[in-house]
């Protein structure tokens, strides 16, 4: 064995890596320079923004508080409505498709795959977009944002679930199936017991950012604040828009507090 | 015998008891869901008289009308320029901000404002902060390009901050010991073990910027949003099916991308 086989500098990365990592560079450089030239942007308009952003804080203030018991009240307990019942119809959908994606209990690929892609394609339109499907079906209202918020969180809630019952502890299933228990008992006496601390916690997760979701779907008339917010905003009303901006804030720090607190409490 | 007699009168009890939480729980559920579908003026025959409309809606979207493929081309640019140039500036600005809000590596009087400053860009609907913008700086894609900079940051400046945070503190003491300068403890000793966790957070990032910028166009922020809203407006529904089949599209390439650039670090 000769030394000239071995490397006389040290290397962190192999050649290929090398390569690899600055096609990364060079693409993120080549599409930023791309986007930076055709992007179409006015920039008197950046330069006048922090006057612009002055100006609406001025006409914001100071706040409406009147406004908020004749109707952001209403409103809100509305759009309170709309997250946790999409929340809860929306376990409608996920529980069975997570049970389909998960290889240990669905052992069939095909069906994984099927399930795999209805979570996908729920993920990846946006809940104000379910929200505009949904009001060409129920016309404007909060059945539009109930179903609107449900069907946008099949994904997220089937996935980690899923994820959830994939990481199950197969000891006490086998045990249970060694008794031989029909597949229902193994459901609910093996799965649900190790999976109910994730349940709980993803479904929870999940209302709080419905929450914030469920607040904008009344942009385009799917009910809750949004409406309210909307409204005021198309007439200039902007110390109302103030005034619901706020409540909105406060609204979505409540709900993540008590997320957190429910979950400290099952954990 | 003794032992026996009491292992036995142990299995008399029925070893997988139901939980009685559990059983009020599902009570609450169900109670909730009366109260809520009254309160709301929630029935179910309207329920089902939407989707018995669903088949009138199918059949105006399919097939899906490709022929405006400029107009979608157009919005399909605009949505990946936002969402290119704004996760550049919000991922280069979260580096800071993130490192300005880890308690381990600030003192509690840069961290405390810096973090409220973060969680108020979180608490916001990127929507909102759109409505903000375009009002400060008109319509088009700059307000779309200024949202998702505050939405990157309430998100991966948090995150990134949490991987400081987390970092062993051998290092960072070494490299002080030989007398180094704050950044180069930053660059030598910070940098390199979070690197890895923080590419991963920006492609994250940048895949989410790809679905916001298709979104914020619906308050008048530029992209294919805004086609998207005018396209539901005018009722073209096979226009919109069109739509919806690029930004799946999209989506589905953006996780492949960010996938592979994953793959790579």
């Amino acid at each position: 064995m000769t030394t000239s086989s071995i490397d006389l500098e040290w290397k962190r990365f192999t050649l290929q890596e090398r390569i690899s990592r600055f096609a990364v560079y060079l693409v993120i450089v080549v599409s930023l320079v791309w986007s930076w030239q055709s992007v179409e942007v006015i920039e008197e308009f950046l330069y006048d923004a922090p006057e612009q952003l002055l100006d609406m804080f001025q006409r914001m203030t100071p706040l409406d508080y009147a406004f908020y018991p004749s109707s952001i009240h209403d409103a809100l307990i509305e759009t309170l409505h709309i997250a946790t019942l999409g929340t809860l119809i929306t376990l409608i959908f996920a529980v069975p498709l997570a049970l389909l994606n998960a290889p240990n209990i669905t052992p069939s690929k095909t069906l994984n795959w099927i399930a795999q892609f209805f979570l996908v394609a729920t993920r990846s339109i946006n809940s104000l977009v379910w929200a505009l499907l949904f009001i060409a079906l129920f016309g404007p209202g909060v059945i539009a944002g109930i179903m609107a918020i449900a069907i946008r969180s099949i994904g997220f809630v089937g996935k980690l679930l899923s994820e959830a019952l994939a990481e199950v502890n197969m000891g006490t299933i086998e045990a249970l199936k060694a008794t031989g228990a029909p597949w229902g008992s193994i459901l609910v006496k093996g799965y649900w017991p190790q999976v109910m601390p994730a349940f709980y916690s993803i479904v929870l997760f999940r209302w709080d950012i419905n929450v914030r979701e469920s607040a904008v779907l009344g942009l385009v008339g799917a009910g809750g604040i949004g409406v309210v917010l909307n409204d005021a905003q198309n007439l200039f009303q902007w110390q109302k828009v103030a005034m619901v901006l706020v409540s909105i804030f406060a609204v979505v720090i409540v709900a993540e507090i008590i997320a957190i607190q429910i979950r400290k409490r099952l954990i | 015998m003794d032992g026996l007699a009491k292992s036995s009168a142990k299995h008399a009890v029925n070893p997988f008891k139901a939980s009685l939480l559990n059983r009020a729980l599902w009570l609450v559920v169900v109670a909730y869901i009366f109260y809520s579908a009254s309160s709301l003026g929630l029935s179910l025959e309207r329920i089902l008289l939407g989707f018995s409309e669903s088949e009138r809606l199918l059949t105006r979207m399919f097939p899906p009308d490709f022929s405006r493929a400029g107009l979608l081309m157009d919005g399909v640019a605009e949505s990946l320029q936002i969402a290119i140039i704004s996760s550049f500036f919000g991922i280069v600005i979260s580096l800071f901000i993130g490192l300005l809000a880890a308690r381990n590596m600030m003192p509690i009087m840069i961290t405390a404002p810096v973090r409220a400053f973060i969680a108020l860009c979180r608490s916001f609907h990127p929507v909102i902060i759109a409505i903000i913008f375009v009002k400060a700086v008109g319509f088009g894609a700059l307000a779309g390009i200024l949202t998702l900079i505050f939405a990157s940051i309430g998100f991966i400046a948090k995150l990134f901050a949490e991987a400081i945070e987390e970092i062993s503190f051998n290092s960072v003491e070494a490299i002080r010991a030989t007398g180094a300068s704050f950044f180069s403890v930053i660059i030598y000793a910070v940098m390199p073990q979070v690197f890895t966790r923080f590419i991963g957070f920006a492609s994250y990032q940048l895949d989410s910027n790809l679905r916001n910028s298709t979104m914020v166009g619906i308050v008048g922020a530029g992209g294919l949003g805004g086609t998207l809203f005018s396209a539901f407006q005018r009722f073209d529904y096979d226009f919109v099916s069109a739509i919806l089949i690029t930004i799946i599209a999209i989506i589905l390439v953006g996780e492949m991308l960010s996938n592979l650039v994953r793959r790579i670090f």
